[in-house]
């Protein structure tokens, strides 16, 4: 007690200095999944601790962990991150149960406004309750489920006649999902430069997050919807709809013909393994992945093609959101000073050396500039798939609800065990569950 | 009749010697021994497992530290146990606990018989044999996900270059048939070597005069060891197999880094879908009642197997 | 006894039986040889196919393994000149520049902590209510002693949701001080239990001949009993220390960035692509010390498991 007491006093103390000097320095630790973006911000943050004479320091957990790691974190008061850059559906439970500090006043002090954040990762990053002014985090890396394919093999002319004489259309990037399928099927057991290639990798794993946010990613465009758009978590026949059972059908149906042997459970690192190594020819990941295959010695250099999530069969075309937003850990005794460091982040000219260090950035002064989409040769498909994106359950209870669509997802599209129908209406059935328990409905 | 520690000692010392004894009574030195132990245990053990029980009969989510706490008598329990994914997670545990202790019995016996054979060098090789019960099985267990790749891992090769199959063909951890047997097969290579050290002991407790005397009556090899060696080794195997009970029905860092309940929740075992009750989705008072309910059985089957045990033992 | 005994197994009899358990040895330890291999190949082999046995071997694993990376463009490569030293020469191969140390060094290092300490202190107090188990009348003496044992019978995950709630109440979360004292509690039962069995086999006589010479009950316990239980006690310290130093499943619940150990970490180390050789020298590293632990010190700890097990 008396040691905590001691500290709060001295953190109360370190603040007020800073609020009277500007200059006190601090240690400051921001947390983060351990990938490619994160090593990019350690470089970036290297101008702030220059400008700021703060010092910065990071806590990286690898994806399968970051959720289970970080929440972990939250839930029980932990004063390890100052910053944190949760993901997009925390931002219920973090805002309901006050792990991050509310942003409002302090946007509107330092004259940040959301309405120059790409509007998507404004809603998906900051806002709790969704579609209210009410924001707990600055939107810090804009992502999006997209799909890379080896343009090199989809220029093979002997490839290019073959497809066209099977199919009937050219061999290009696929414009809908079912011309998807063919492709995967296509190239599934190939013999190519003699390796045998695989037609797709997709997400399955079963831990985190993985086969729900890949199998999301189809089942949106098939016409799944959360909930009834007139009355907020009715969710049958919106979630168990014929087109989303179709979807989740094709998402089986594509796990079943078209990945590499052994793909049961495999989330980014997997396809980044699968397209790296010359196994496949198409691979759903997060946009975050694409600067590292264009510098990559077996896929760079051009070999690499990129488009946005194709349309559905009824030309219905969405995309899951991925992507996270930076706040202030409310159990943080530095308060001050990690509100400076976003203030020093929401700078256009950080946002733009963001951009070009890899960082997909949300800020539209960037992203909206005209040589953006010639930048980098995904720049245009980030936009694309930007515009049509959709997010996951942002509730409190959001891990409850993701736990449950894991299961469904996985005991269907992998296991194999019932019909989709049966996996979506036992998904309604789990859900409102939850939210019953919740006293929502 | 003396009952206090002092009363004895004095009683098995002469009075002349034990006015001697100085310092702090035995009493005293006693309790001061024994009581940081059991405050210890009581405040890591006991405390938690009274608040688990109170827990477990409450709403509360540890997530929402500032929610309003609603008591919900035993809703929690008729919840689990009219689940039927909880039922599939037995299942599963059963699979898992039934094949893992039947193969490492009788491994891990064969192994202590051929050790017991005495050839030079048996204990060095014994030792490289218990290496890897030694080690950390989350560690071990993450690497073995490498060696069952399809492609590329060592197991599979293995695989194919005794039998010929295609390495690519078959997948130890995404298969919902093969998925149980790939942790039965991790599990048994580690703790293998924990039974047939119990069952050397067992063996090397057996005095040679009873072989001698067996011999002078004739009995053959088959007949000794199904009237001598088995007989006396029963009490020891039924030792490894309760404590390969217990362990395998706590079982949670090798399975979880190995499969994580994986494909679907074919290898999702009971501290695995604990774990994703407790602290995925944070249904702490569900999840309370869950431990309770495991404790429970792991206690009421311990007994059963314990008197059965002493039954042998009387023998 | 010399010469022919009808007990002693046949020299034929003895091979074949050192055959297959020397067979079965070998197969036992592959996966083992495979995790220290692995750590010195590069990761292009250690994902070839088939499986390389012969290889180049690298210190890119344990580069890899004790650095964070961070990709640098061409010219900002060219720009930095040749590479000081030779881990970064590895490095720079990739496109990449290091950043930083990785976290590898600080995880192993709460292991040493963890471990050595829950070990120092789960043997003292265990030693100390062993010796009263052994010597006094406790009241409830055989209760308590099924008490202490039955607590290793919850599995970890169930103790852990009461323990998180306790330790976030307390402050003790993601502390040392909180694991030190949390593996204590679990590994207290198997040291009362082993170190009491030690403790009975030393005679009482020794102890009433030093108190007939006018030492005091604890002088007697420490200048007597305490040497004679040396050995037991040391072997009792490497299996609570194995524990603590293998332990992951409180581990990954109730630490996070001050105070995780190995094994949860070690996991984790696959960041973006996964990288196997880095994984392994990890492994290596921290599997190591307990296997040559258990092949130098063979004949305590053998003893140890088996009777610890048959004691009960």
């Amino acid at each position: 007690m008396k040691t905590k007491g001691l500290l709060a006093v001295t953190g109360m103390a370190a603040v007020a200095g800073f609020a009277a000097t500007g200059a006190q320095a601090e240690d400051l630790t921001l947390c983060w999944a351990a990938w490619d973006p994160a090593n990019a911000l350690v470089e970036l943050s290297k101008d702030f601790e220059a400008q700021s004479g703060h010092t910065m320091h990071f806590e990286f957990v690898p994806w399968p962990n970051f959720a289970d790691r970080m929440l972990n974190e939250l839930n029980s008061g932990g004063q390890l991150c100052d910053l944190m850059i949760g993901d997009s559906q925390w931002i219920g439970g973090s805002a309901e149960n006050g792990h991050y500090i509310k942003l409002n006043d302090f946007f509107d002090a330092n004259g940040i406004k959301m309405d120059d954040f790409i509007d998507a990762t404004v809603t998906g990053y900051s806002e709790w309750p969704k579609n209210t002014p009410n924001y707990w985090a600055l939107p810090a890396f804009g992502d999006v489920v997209g799909w890379t394919y080896r343009k090199d093999w989809f220029e093979r002319p002997e490839l290019m006649e073959e497809f066209k004489g099977k199919y009937g259309y050219d061999l290009a990037a696929p414009k809908t999902f079912a011309e998807l399928k063919d492709i995967a099927e296509f190239f599934q057991n190939r013999d190519i430069d003699g390796k045998t290639v695989y037609g797709a990798s997709i997400y399955t794993e079963r831990g985190s997050e993985g086969i729900t946010m890949g199998a999301m990613d189809v089942l949106y465009s098939f016409g799944f919807k959360y909930e009834n758009p007139d009355k907020p978590y009715d969710m049958e026949g919106f979630v168990n709809s014929p087109g989303a059972v179709a979807g989740l059908e094709y998402y089986k149906a594509l796990y079943d013909c078209c990945v590499p042997p052994g793909s049961s459970n495999g989330y980014m690192s997997e396809g980044i393994d699968a397209f790296k190594s010359g196994q496949v020819a198409m691979q759903m990941n997060f946009a975050f992945t694409w600067p590292g295959f264009e510098s990559d010695a077996n896929v760079g250099g051009g070999k690499t093609g990129y488009f946005a999530n194709p349309a559905g069969p009824d030309g219905e075309q969405f995309a899951q959101l991925g992507g996270q937003g930076i706040s202030v850990v409310s159990y943080s005794t530095k308060q001050d000073a990690a509100l400076e460091y976003i203030k020093w982040f929401a700078q256009p000219d950080v946002q733009a050396k963001w951009w070009q260090m890899g960082g997909f950035s949300c800020l539209k002064a960037v992203t909206l500039a005209p040589d953006f989409p010639a930048s980098q040769p995904y720049a245009q498909t980030f936009l694309d798939s930007m515009a049509i994106v959709k997010d996951f359950w942002a509730e409190p209870s959001y891990a409850t609800l993701l736990q449950d669509t894991q299961k469904r997802f996985h005991d269907y599209v992998v296991a194999g065990q019932g019909t989709a129908q049966e996996a979506l209406d036992g998904l309604v059935q789990d859900w409102t569950e939850t939210f019953e328990d919740d006293g929502k409905l | 009749m003396s009952h206090t520690p002092i009363e004895r000692v004095a009683a098995s010392t002469p009075p002349a010697i034990a006015s001697r004894v100085r310092g702090l009574s035995d009493r005293t030195l006693a309790w001061i021994f024994v009581a940081p132990t059991i405050f210890l245990l009581l405040a890591v053990n006991i405390f938690p497992l009274v608040w688990t029980i109170r827990l477990s009969l409450t709403n509360y989510r540890a997530n929402r530290a500032g929610a309003e706490l609603e008591w919900v008598g035993l809703r929690n329990y008729t919840r689990i146990l009219t689940d039927p994914d909880i039922w599939q997670t037995m299942q599963a545990t059963a699979h898992f606990l039934i094949w893992t202790i039947l193969l490492q019995v009788l491994i891990g016996f064969t192994l202590a018989w051929l050790i017991n054979r005495k050839f030079r060098g048996n204990d060095l090789w014994t030792t490289i044999i218990v290496l890897p019960m030694m080690l950390s099985p989350a560690v071990v267990g993450n690497f073995w996900t490498f060696l069952y790749q399809p492609q590329i891992g060592l197991f599979n090769y293995a695989v194919s270059f005794v039998t010929g199959i295609d390495p690519s063909s078959f997948s130890m951890i995404g298969s919902v048939e093969l998925a149980p047997w790939a942790i039965v097969i991790v599990d048994t290579w580690m703790w293998t070597p924990f039974v047939m050290l119990i069952c050397l002991a067992g063996l090397r407790s057996i005095p040679d005069y009873i072989y001698e005397a067996a011999a002078i009556d004739r009995a053959s090899p088959w007949r000794q060891f199904w009237t001598i060696t088995l007989p006396m080794v029963l009490p020891f195997l039924m030792l490894a197999v309760l404590f390969r009970g217990i362990e395998n029905f706590k079982m949670f860092d090798l399975v979880v880094q190995l499969t994580g309940g994986g494909p679907g929740s074919t290898t999702e075992l009971t501290s695995i879908n604990l774990k994703r009750e407790a602290f995925e989705k944070w249904r702490t008072g569900y999840a309370s009642a869950y431990a309770i309910i495991l404790f429970v059985t792991v206690f009421g089957l311990a007994s059963i197997y314990v008197k059965a045990l002493n039954k042998v033992k009387e023998r | 006894m010399s010469g022919y005994s009808i007990t002693e197994p046949t020299p034929r009899q003895k091979w074949i039986a050192g055959t297959l358990v020397v067979l079965y040895a070998l197969i036992t330890i592959l996966p083992l040889l495979w995790i220290i291999a692995t750590g010195f190949k590069s990761p292009a082999d250690a994902i070839a196919y088939p499986p390389k046995v012969v290889f180049d071997p690298t210190l890119e694993g344990y580069v890899n393994l004790f650095t964070t990376r961070s990709r640098a463009t061409p010219e900002a490569l060219e720009a930095m000149g040749p590479p000081e030293t030779w881990y970064d020469g590895i490095v720079r191969q990739y496109g990449m520049v290091i950043s930083g140390p990785s976290r590898y060094g600080e995880r192993f290092l709460n292991s040493v902590v963890i471990g050595f300490g829950s070990t120092f202190l789960s043997v003292f107090l265990g030693t100390l209510a062993a010796y009263a188990f052994s010597r006094f009348k406790v009241p409830l003496k055989d209760d308590l002693l099924f008490f202490i044992l039955s607590t290793r019978m919850m599995p970890p995950i169930a103790v852990a949701i009461p323990i998180f709630l306790m330790f976030r109440t307390l402050g003790l979360s993601d502390t040392h001080l909180g694991m030190i004292l949390l593996y204590t509690a679990v590994n207290i039962s198997l040291a009362v239990w082993l170190l009491k069995g030690f403790i009975d086999e030393i005679p009482r006589e020794y102890e009433e001949a030093a108190l007939i010479d006018g030492y005091t009950r604890f002088q007697a316990f420490y200048k007597v009993v305490l040497p004679q239980a040396a050995t037991g006690i040391a072997s009792t310290a490497i299996f609570c220390l194995i524990f603590a130093w293998n332990e992951y499943a409180f581990a990954v619940l109730l630490t996070s960035g001050q105070a995780q150990t190995a094994p949860p970490f070690i996991p984790t180390i696959i960041g973006v692509g996964k990288d196997w050789p880095a994984v392994a020298a990890g492994a290596t590293l921290f599997l190591l010390p307990v296997m040559v632990f258990t092949i130098l010190l063979r004949k305590h700890l053998l003893r140890g498991i088996t009777f610890g097990a048959v004691r009960k």
